[in-house]
């Protein structure tokens, strides 16, 4: 489903090197929920832009549903994005000009195949799948922290994707509301058999995970406390 | 994305921004009402200068003196004294000329009891009336016996009634002075609405041989008497070139000139229309080029605010990257966005600026207002130029926001 082979990254800044991936190997099955965890400067925000087809990898191989992602082009990278990633922020980044409705529907306005009312109904479907039914013609800042993250969730799935990358999506959320998103999350993983990557530091979010990768200095960190690629 | 989503996202964001919006469209607005306000009115004008030269009268040639003579400004008499009644004598037994007239001018005071007003005098032959188009509006023209007898009687162009008696009515049979000299007024012309040094109606008539003997006093070239003007009247519009050619090689012959040194000027009404409209044209294209630099200093508060709007909504570039927005979907969205508000002031300017034109049209210039001509051309114009500063001065903030990496654009607050 998604197999990351000796994946490295490397920053430019002026003339200076900076390494911020330095050969990460790993594979996630399909259905499975993993959490990446590691300190600020760990290489996971590196590693997330590059699961979710927002950056290359400056050398390594990324296969997402069987489809090589480095080496694309940026139109090509946009296309994969839309039809299979769904993100979910930590600063929810919804439009606020738009209605909840709007919001849940735009990956949809750059797919080309929905027709108008198609996807309005797919729109609505979803947003009543997360508890949003009452909210749907609301502006997001008519709406709680949670109910944003609800939405966000909606316009993740819109499309259908094989994978959800949530970036510390409870970030912005009191504990009770997080636990929410999370169980939200959780329960669409067991209902649709949806892939889930979640960025987190919070551990009690990560021991729900059927697998912890952990970062360190740009490598996948094992459980010896050693520095090497974690064997799956 | 669909055009008509993207259409609606537009007018969505430009909502979001009402005052900022509203005065970036207010200065395509006044761009667009300014080119078609100035063209219109340079095309009223144009309109209003060859009729004017027309109302002279049609299938006209002109000769005279020397080079002194161009656009309608005649020469004083006697300035350059080389043209005589012998030559418009000759002159008139040309093949396709209907009438010949010979005129002096001057300018005189004309006085009645207490009112004087000074206009131009001009001494005419009974043909002028043909020639020159004229219509009475009371009693009758300068006859041929006024002409033998060299009598002392006028004509008055139709503004000049008006300043001495206040009106045309019962002005025939009144005397006024001209140069001390009393003459019977025997005629006042219908108007015919020119204005500034052009005007058709500030003049008057008085035989040509009083003008000659009694007023002027005769200044002799070659033995005959010398003349400011000869106007020939050609039989038809599409032989007056071959008049023109005939009476300038005629006058060659009898004053013995060769072309580049001829001591006379030949010229038709056609030629005179054309340089006419020509400075009206110039004029045309110089206000409304004018008119130009403001749309596109507008057009520049357009990309002014483009850029503003990109920089702002740099996140929610990042995002729809993010769930998919290829660079042609953000580069269409503030196309779209721009291109909006240059056609909704294209279009709003474009109602404005007829306004104008008409309102202006309404303004009296020296006596007299320029009808203004709003093509649908013009306004069809103004209106796509409009689009295109949209297009032209939307086009790099559109590519900027278009290229902006993901990554970075979602990272930025």
């Amino acid at each position: 489903m998604i197999e990351v082979q000796d994946i490295t990254k490397t920053y430019r800044l002026g003339s200076v090197e900076v390494p911020a991936l330095c050969g990460v190997s790993f594979r996630i099955e399909r259905g499975e929920v993993v959490a990446i965890m590691g300190q600020s400067g760990s290489g996971k925000s590196t590693l997330m832009n590059i699961l979710g087809c927002l950056d290359l990898p400056t050398s390594g191989q990324y296969y997402l549903d069987g489809k090589n992602i480095a080496g694309m082009n940026e139109d090509e990278l946009a296309t994969i994005r839309n039809q299979k990633v769904g993100f979910v922020f930590q600063m929810f980044n919804l439009l606020p000009r738009m209605t909840v409705l709007r919001n849940a529907e735009l990956p949809l306005m750059y797919n080309g195949r929905h027709q108008y009312k198609e996807a309005r109904q797919r729109a609505e479907a979803i947003l009543n799948a997360v508890g949003l039914a009452d909210r749907m013609n609301h502006r997001p800042t008519e709406l709680s922290g949670g109910q944003q993250q609800r939405v966000a969730i909606a316009r993740a799935l819109i499309n259908e994707p094989a994978l959800i990358l949530a970036d510390e999506p409870t970030g912005n959320l009191d504990s009770s509301t997080g636990a929410e998103i999370i169980s939200l999350l959780l329960g669409l993983n067991k209902e649709r058999g949806l892939t889930l990557v979640i960025v987190t530091h919070d551990s009690t979010i990560a021991s729900q995970a059927q697998r912890v990768i952990r970062l360190r200095d740009g490598l996948i960190e094992n459980g010896g406390g050693g520095l090497s690629h974690e064997i799956l | 994305m669909k055009f008509y989503r993207l259409f609606i996202e537009a007018l969505e964001s430009l909502n979001a921004n009402k005052m900022r919006s509203m005065l970036t469209v207010l200065g395509i607005v006044i761009g667009v009402a300014a080119v078609i306000a100035m063209i219109s009115i340079g095309r009223g004008a144009q309109a209003s200068i060859a009729s004017r030269i027309e109302s002279m009268g049609t299938n006209l040639v002109y000769i005279s003196p020397g080079s002194t003579s161009e656009g309608g400004v005649q020469t004083v008499a006697g300035s350059a004294g080389t043209l005589t009644l012998d030559d418009a004598e000759a002159l008139a037994d040309l093949p396709n000329v209907v009438a010949v007239s010979s005129q002096t001018s001057n300018f005189a005071q004309v006085v009645y009891q207490s009112q004087n007003t000074r206009t131009r005098l001009m001494g005419v032959t009974p043909d002028y009336e043909t020639v020159g188009s004229l219509t009475l509006e009371d009693g009758v023209f300068i006859s041929a016996d006024d002409q033998k007898a060299r009598s002392l009687v006028v004509v008055l162009g139709s503004s000049v009634a008006d300043d001495l008696f206040g009106g045309t009515g019962g002005v025939v049979g009144q005397k006024v002075r001209l140069n001390g000299q009393p003459y019977e007024v025997i005629g006042v012309l219908a108007s015919k609405g020119g204005t500034g040094f052009m005007n058709q109606d500030d003049q008057v008539f008085i035989p040509l041989s009083t003008a000659l003997y009694r007023l002027v006093g005769g200044f002799r070239f070659r033995g005959s008497s010398v003349i400011s003007q000869i106007t020939v009247k050609a039989s038809s519009p599409d032989v007056v070139d071959q008049v023109v050619n005939d009476v300038t090689l005629l006058m060659r012959e009898r004053h013995g000139t060769i072309e580049g040194a001829d001591d006379f000027t030949v010229t038709s009404q056609e030629a005179t229309i054309d340089a006419a409209t020509q400075v009206a044209d110039t004029m045309t294209i110089f206000l409304g080029g004018i008119a130009g630099i403001s749309l596109a200093v507008g057009g520049i508060g357009i990309m002014n605010i483009m850029l503003t709007t990109v920089t702002e909504r740099t996140h929610e570039i990042g995002l729809r990257k993010a769930v998919g927005a290829k660079r042609r979907d953000i580069l269409l969205q503030f196309l779209v966005e721009s291109v909006v508000l240059s056609l909704a002031g294209g279009l709003i300017g474009a109602a404005f600026g007829w306004g104008t034109a008409r309102l202006m049209g309404q303004i009296e210039f020296s006596g007299s207002t320029i009808t203004p001509v709003v093509g649908l051309d013009s306004v069809l114009l103004a209106t796509l130029f409009s689009m295109a500063v949209g297009l032209f001065f939307g086009i790099y903030p559109a590519t900027r926001a278009s290229r902006l990496q993901p990554v970075e654009a979602l990272r930025y607050e």
